[in-house]
């Protein structure tokens, strides 16, 4: 068995950004072909993960896996919406920290 | 025969953002039939269509719209600009028309200029809220008539019906308020009778300009539209538009990447082939359109309050040791102090927001690693008020008490925060808030809309 990667090494982006003010989005996106299946195979990066780091309910996340653009991406409703106050990202460009330390065997 | 074909440039992402000058003057060597340009969006925040003020400052629009301006006259084709001066309110449209007035006396201009105004009045949304014209988008905040009615502005996104409508009158030049970014670049296509599929697909790959390429600075973008698909390649020539850009491009600030919902229907990606014509070109083939409900997206924003903020640090261990019970401590103190001198309540009239830089102000409570201690914390303390003066006064007793709230380690009057301003209090002005995640139902796709047309120069 080979070792296991951090998904921040792995992927060639991360990022997370603000889809419209009500929505917030995650790509992940990889350099080639084996990355991505590497990934997706690993079944690490799921709908229960997300679910359980972002605290937001599994009903309403977009997961999907899109082999055209060798990307990961989901999508949830903003914990707040843009710009309400106590904003803390405005454009919700910092918020996928917690993806880079995913092991990925 | 050669298969019809239409060619568009879409020169930068965003009016103001700048591009290069050889890179439109290679756009107007591959004679596109249309220019358009987006000038606005939500994305920096309920501010601009709160306040009504745009992002861009007058000189970098001055500068891309005479360039583009001095463009279309060469090429004899329309120039679409979209969403002026940010929000696409009304007044932003004036302050476009207002700048490109100026550049055509400048540069001895002639064209037809035409204008669509997309501000919604309130209290008429109001009563289409009443009469169940309003529809709520998936997630969106609950709402009543007052939320309509505490609008400082609301704006209804158009779709590329009220551009036709333009161009159809021979409009040279069309200012837009709140437009989808896609109907500025759909608009003549179909109106020439394309096929929606590609023709949308298209515009959604190209409205950001060249950052569906392989580079990320502001630049444009030229494609061409037939009967089949379209196909994309950027201006700059260090640039090129792979497979692989153009389908990652889906993703970009979309909740779904194949499902992209305008005025008039949905654009689905899902299966689009991308296929690489040369190194810096690409073909994209199977996006197809599926009619809709016609529904119109209305963005509203109020005013949330007025805000003072003060900036500090903390370095001192035996602070930072104990900076959440430090910090709760003079909390209650706040409270007490706000509600003697002015008799408010905290939490209630008056808001404090105190984030701990270096530790969890971008994360807040999502953060995995708030146990984690810095060797230092910036303090970004906000206040917000229903007037100026009173976050400013509030701010002022919260700055003192705090950069001397005692510890225990230390035996004496301590100053605590360091402050790297005098005052250390910053009034912000007003904070606004988007209210309305919803659609309105629209008589016809023109009839939210209000038309001008002039002869500039």
């Amino acid at each position: 068995m080979r070792n296991s990667v951090p998904l921040g090494k792995l992927a060639q982006l991360i990022r997370s950004k603000n889809a419209g003010p009500f929505w917030i989005t995650f790509d992940i996106v990889f350099e080639n072909e084996e990355d991505f299946e590497r990934v997706v195979s690993a079944k690490v990066l799921t709908k229960e993960w997300i679910s359980g780091t972002y605290k937001i309910p599994q009903d309403t996340l977009i997961f999907v896996e899109i082999p055209a653009a060798r990307a990961i991406k989901f999508s949830f409703p903003r914990p707040r919406i843009q710009g309400d106050l106590g904003e803390t990202d405005m454009y919700s460009g910092q918020q996928y920290a917690p993806l880079l330390d995913l092991q990925i065997n | 025969m050669t298969i019809p074909s239409i060619s568009l440039i879409s020169p930068t992402g965003a009016l103001g953002m700048g591009f290069l000058d050889e890179s439109l003057e290679r756009g107007i060597g591959l004679k596109p039939d249309v220019i358009a340009c987006d000038a606005g969006s939500t994305d920096s925040g309920p501010f601009y269509l709160g306040s009504g003020t745009p992002k861009m400052s007058r000189r970098a629009i001055l500068q891309d719209l005479r360039r583009l301006l001095l463009a279309r006259e060469k090429l004899k084709v329309p120039l679409i600009i979209g969403s002026c001066g940010t929000s696409g309110i009304d007044s932003a449209v004036d302050w476009m028309r207002e700048i490109a007035l100026e550049i055509a006396k400048e540069e001895g201009l002639s064209f037809k200029l035409g204008r669509i105004y997309a501000e919604q009045n309130p209290t008429l949304m109001a009563e289409a809220f009443k009469s169940g014209k309003i529809d709520p988008l998936p997630g969106a905040p609950e709402i009543a008539e007052q939320t309509i009615l505490n609008c400082s502005h609301i704006v209804a996104m158009m779709g590329h019906e009220p551009i036709v409508h333009l161009l159809e009158k021979q409009c040279d030049v069309i200012l837009c308020g709140r437009a989808s970014d896609t109907a500025l670049f759909s608009a003549l296509p179909l109106m020439r009778g394309f096929i929606p599929g590609p023709v949308w697909h298209c515009a959604k790959t190209i409205e950001c300009g060249a950052i569906c390429s392989s580079i990320t600075r502001a630049d444009g973008v030229y494609a061409e539209i037939d009967e089949n698909g379209f196909s994309v390649e950027p201006l700059a020539l260090d640039a090129s538009c792979t497979p692989l850009s153009l389908a990652s491009h889906t993703l970009y600030e979309n909740a779904d990447p194949f499902l992209i919902r305008e005025p008039s229907g949905t654009l689905d990606t899902q299966n689009a082939t991308y296929h690489a014509l040369s190194e810096r070109k690409t073909r994209v083939e199977g996006s197809v359109f599926r009619p809709e409900r016609y529904t119109l997206k209305l963005e509203g924003a109020a005013l949330a309050g007025f805000q003072t903020v003060a900036i500090g640090g903390v370095r001192d261990p035996y602070i930072l040791g104990r900076i959440d019970s430090w910090l709760a401590e003079m909390k209650v103190f706040f409270k007490e102090r706000l509600q003697e001198l002015t008799g408010k309540t905290l939490g209630e009239e008056v808001r404090l927001d105190i984030s701990q830089y270096g530790r969890n102000a971008v994360m807040g409570g999502l953060e995995p690693l708030a146990h984690e201690m810095p060797h230092e914390i910036g303090l970004l303390f906000t206040i917000t008020a229903p007037e100026q003066a009173l976050a400013n006064d509030v701010a002022r007793f919260v700055t003192h008490a705090a950069s001397h709230w005692p510890i225990p380690e230390w035996k004496g009057f301590i100053s605590g925060i360091a402050f790297p301003f005098s005052p250390p209090e910053i009034d912000r002005g007003p904070s606004y808030r988007f209210t309305l995640n919803h659609v309105l139902i629209p008589e016809t796709p023109l009839s939210a809309f209000r038309f001008a047309e002039e002869q500039a120069g």
